[in-house]
């Protein structure tokens, strides 16, 4: 038991970046909104969030900053495609490339600046359990707030009456229009919540996973975190499934690369990928399952004609 | 009066005219290709100090510019290209897939002088250069098996290219060279640069027993688990003490001021000729950090065997070098040839781990 806790908490740590920003593109697809800018909000996150925690020393108003910057970027995104009518895809695109430049131009001065990590929280008794006690109850808050974070958006979208709304909008818009509910307010606060978990998934890689800001940090985490969301065929509790998968399966081949275990070690990198892709093939394959749960004005732009 | 006028003219443009051209002889403009932003703090990084280290010799005499982050492949050309036209006399480019580009414009412009880092293909205009950074890794190597009690060091690699190969086995060598039984565990990230995959690769080893870090991935991030768990470690490419004050022993850090103010230089005084350079602690190409978090004996030990290969007297790779499958790599006394070292693509005896193929 002794040598499975750290590997786990490894998992946790590799995990929860890809499930924060998961959860916010989970309810903005639900909404109808296609933003693939999740990797360019996130790493805006991680250079704001590190940028201030470092400047102010207080690792809140980091986080606090990450997420702002993040929605701002996301309000950007909103603008352009809710206002405008600009092509999601290529709006998204966007929001990626200026995202990675701009976070360069940000963190230029914060270059080789050491960071400090977020602090455990330690539940009282709770974390003293046998076994899963620091497993559990001795994570960093932002690890809480992914799981709480998934458990309140699934009941929320399936058990109250704003989730109906979300759904009903991402799934007929001119429906929901009609009914007298406002698709554009509805989209725009899906967009900012994505924004927001976008910021919180890059304060994470830059306050606890490696506190430190290096250009690109976020290595692609934002894609995986788009592939998770079909992965997860738009529920929020096969997306922590998946994410933690992910996070277990790479996390893994690494402890079997250094056990020994003579597995071909291009193969083991690309395996959380052939796994999302063979996903996707199933799911799609099956007309049914894809017709169910995928939103059927998903990337769909939409005037309110009157 | 107007007869005067036109000669002052006239005489106003030649003087301007050839003081221009003694100003485009004493003064050189150098130019700089990175594959990476500035800002990586690690291999574009430590060119850019290059950079900067020619414009703090020669002052006046040089001016430099540089296009960084440009992608291996077309757009390398076309970023070449830009500073061949825009007057530079001699241009750095600085990363391996630059070599067909640099070449190819080389050709086009053959007044201007190229410097290609760690290629193979010259031209008559066109140099390459490159580093022995493997002779840093027996340092690290030999600290290593001082330092780890389970006498497993964790290395963290990047792709299986001979360049990092050699470096495996030059750390090996060093470390068997205090410990014959000293074992390492490797994993490789297939990346240079991912700090959170580094970060997780660093903590698989530390779960599985290491007690020393090594890698060859250009992120702080492995030196910082390092730090966290309490173990020591290597900084990679620059000094990353800034990272890991506790952990971090020492640092290869690669160091081009040297080369390239010489290289400036040879164009200033008009000697320059394309040469194949690939040094290492002779030619200053190398650096170690200064060694902290080590006992003054390691310390000591270390820099005498530095010494030691910087004065030639100690060869890396000299025989006997026994093979991972039991084939002799070189008999007793034989040194390795460049071409050996820089084709390498096999570990040697005591290494467990298979390269991957």
């Amino acid at each position: 038991m002794t040598w499975l806790e750290p590997i786990l908490l490894t998992i946790v740590t590799a995990s929860t970046p890809l499930l924060l920003a998961a959860l916010g593109e989970l309810i903005c697809e639900r909404a109808g909104v296609l933003n693939l800018g999740v990797e360019g909000m996130m790493i805006i996150g991680a250079v704001c969030g590190f940028a201030v925690a470092h400047t102010t020393g207080s690792m809140s108003l980091g986080v606090i900053a990450a997420v702002v910057c993040s929605m701002i970027m996301s309000l950007l995104f909103g603008f352009l495609t809710l206002h405008l009518l600009c092509n999601q895809v290529a709006t998204g695109l966007a929001l990626t490339i200026l995202g990675l430049g701009l976070s360069g131009l940000i963190g230029e001065s914060f270059i080789g600046e050491p960071g400090h990590k977020l602090p455990q929280l330690e539940l009282p008794f709770l974390s003293e359990l046998p076994y899963v006690g620091r497993l559990l109850f001795a994570q960093d808050a932002l690890v809480y707030i992914s799981i709480l974070g998934v458990i309140l958006v699934s009941f929320v979208l399936f058990r109250t009456r704003l989730g109906l709304i979300i759904r009903a909008t991402g799934d007929n818009h001119r429906s929901a229009h009609a009914l007298g509910y406002s698709v554009r307010k509805v989209r725009y606060g899906a967009v900012l919540f994505g924004g927001a978990c976008s910021g919180l998934a890059g304060a994470y890689l830059s306050l606890a996973y490696t506190p430190q800001w290096t250009e690109g940090m976020t290595a692609g985490r934002g894609w995986i975190a788009l592939a998770l969301v079909v992965f997860a065929s738009w529920r929020p509790l096969r997306l922590l499934l998946g994410a933690y998968l992910f996070g277990a399966v790479s996390v893994l081949q690494f402890h079997a690369q250094a056990y020994g275990i003579a597995l071909p070690s291009q193969l083991m990198s690309s395996l959380p990928y052939i796994v999302t892709i063979f996903v996707l093939v199933i799911i799609s394959g099956n007309k049914q399952l894809t017709k169910i749960n995928t939103p059927a004005c998903l990337g769909k732009p939409f005037r309110p004609d009157r | 009066m107007r007869t005067l006028l036109k000669l002052a003219t006239a005489a106003a443009i030649s003087l301007g005219v050839s003081a221009g051209m003694a100003l485009a002889k004493d003064k050189v403009k150098v130019g700089f290709i990175y594959v990476g932003p500035v800002s990586d703090h690690g291999w574009s990084y430590q060119h850019d100090q290059g950079r900067k280290a020619i414009e703090e010799h020669f002052g006046d005499l040089v001016e430099t510019t540089y296009i960084e982050s440009v992608s291996e492949g077309p757009d390398a050309e076309r970023a070449i290209e830009r500073l061949a036209r825009s007057g530079h006399d001699l241009i750095f480019t600085t990363s391996f897939g630059f070599m067909n580009p640099t070449i190819k414009v080389a050709k086009k412009y053959p007044k201007i002088k190229f410097e290609h880092a760690t290629g193979y293909k010259r031209a008559k205009n066109v140099s390459t250069y490159g580093s022995r950074f493997y002779e840093g890794r027996y340092v690290l190597g030999q600290m290593a098996a001082q330092i780890s009690k389970s006498g497993t060091a964790g290395y963290i690699g990047s792709f299986a290219i001979p360049e990092v190969v050699r470096g495996m086995n030059a750390f090996m060598l060093g470390a068997q060279s205090v410990n014959p039984e000293f074992k390492i565990k490797t994993v490789w990230v297939n990346s240079w640069y991912d700090p959170g995959r580094e970060a997780d690769a660093a903590k698989a080893l530390i779960d599985q027993g290491v007690d020393i870090m090594v890698q060859h991935t250009d992120s702080p991030a492995p030196l910082q688990v390092a730090q966290e768990r309490g173990i020591k470690g290597f900084g990679q490419a620059s000094d990353m003490i800034k990272f890991a004050r506790e952990a971090q022993t020492t640092a290869i850090v690669d160091y081009w001021d040297a080369y390239y103010i010489a290289r400036v230089r040879a164009v200033l005084d008009d000697t320059w000729s394309s040469t194949d350079t690939w040094g290492g602690f002779d030619k200053e190409m190398v650096h170690l950090a200064p060694f902290t978090n080590v006992s003054q004996e390691v310390a000591v030990k270390s820099s005498q065997t530095r010494d030691a290969i910087q004065s030639g007297q100690l060869q890396v790779f000299q025989g006997p070098i026994i093979k991972q499958d039991g084939t002799v790599f070189l008999k007793e006394g034989e040194i390795a040839s460049d071409k050996q070292l820089l084709g390498m693509n096999f570990f040697i005896k005591g290494i467990d781990d298979k390269l991957p193929e």
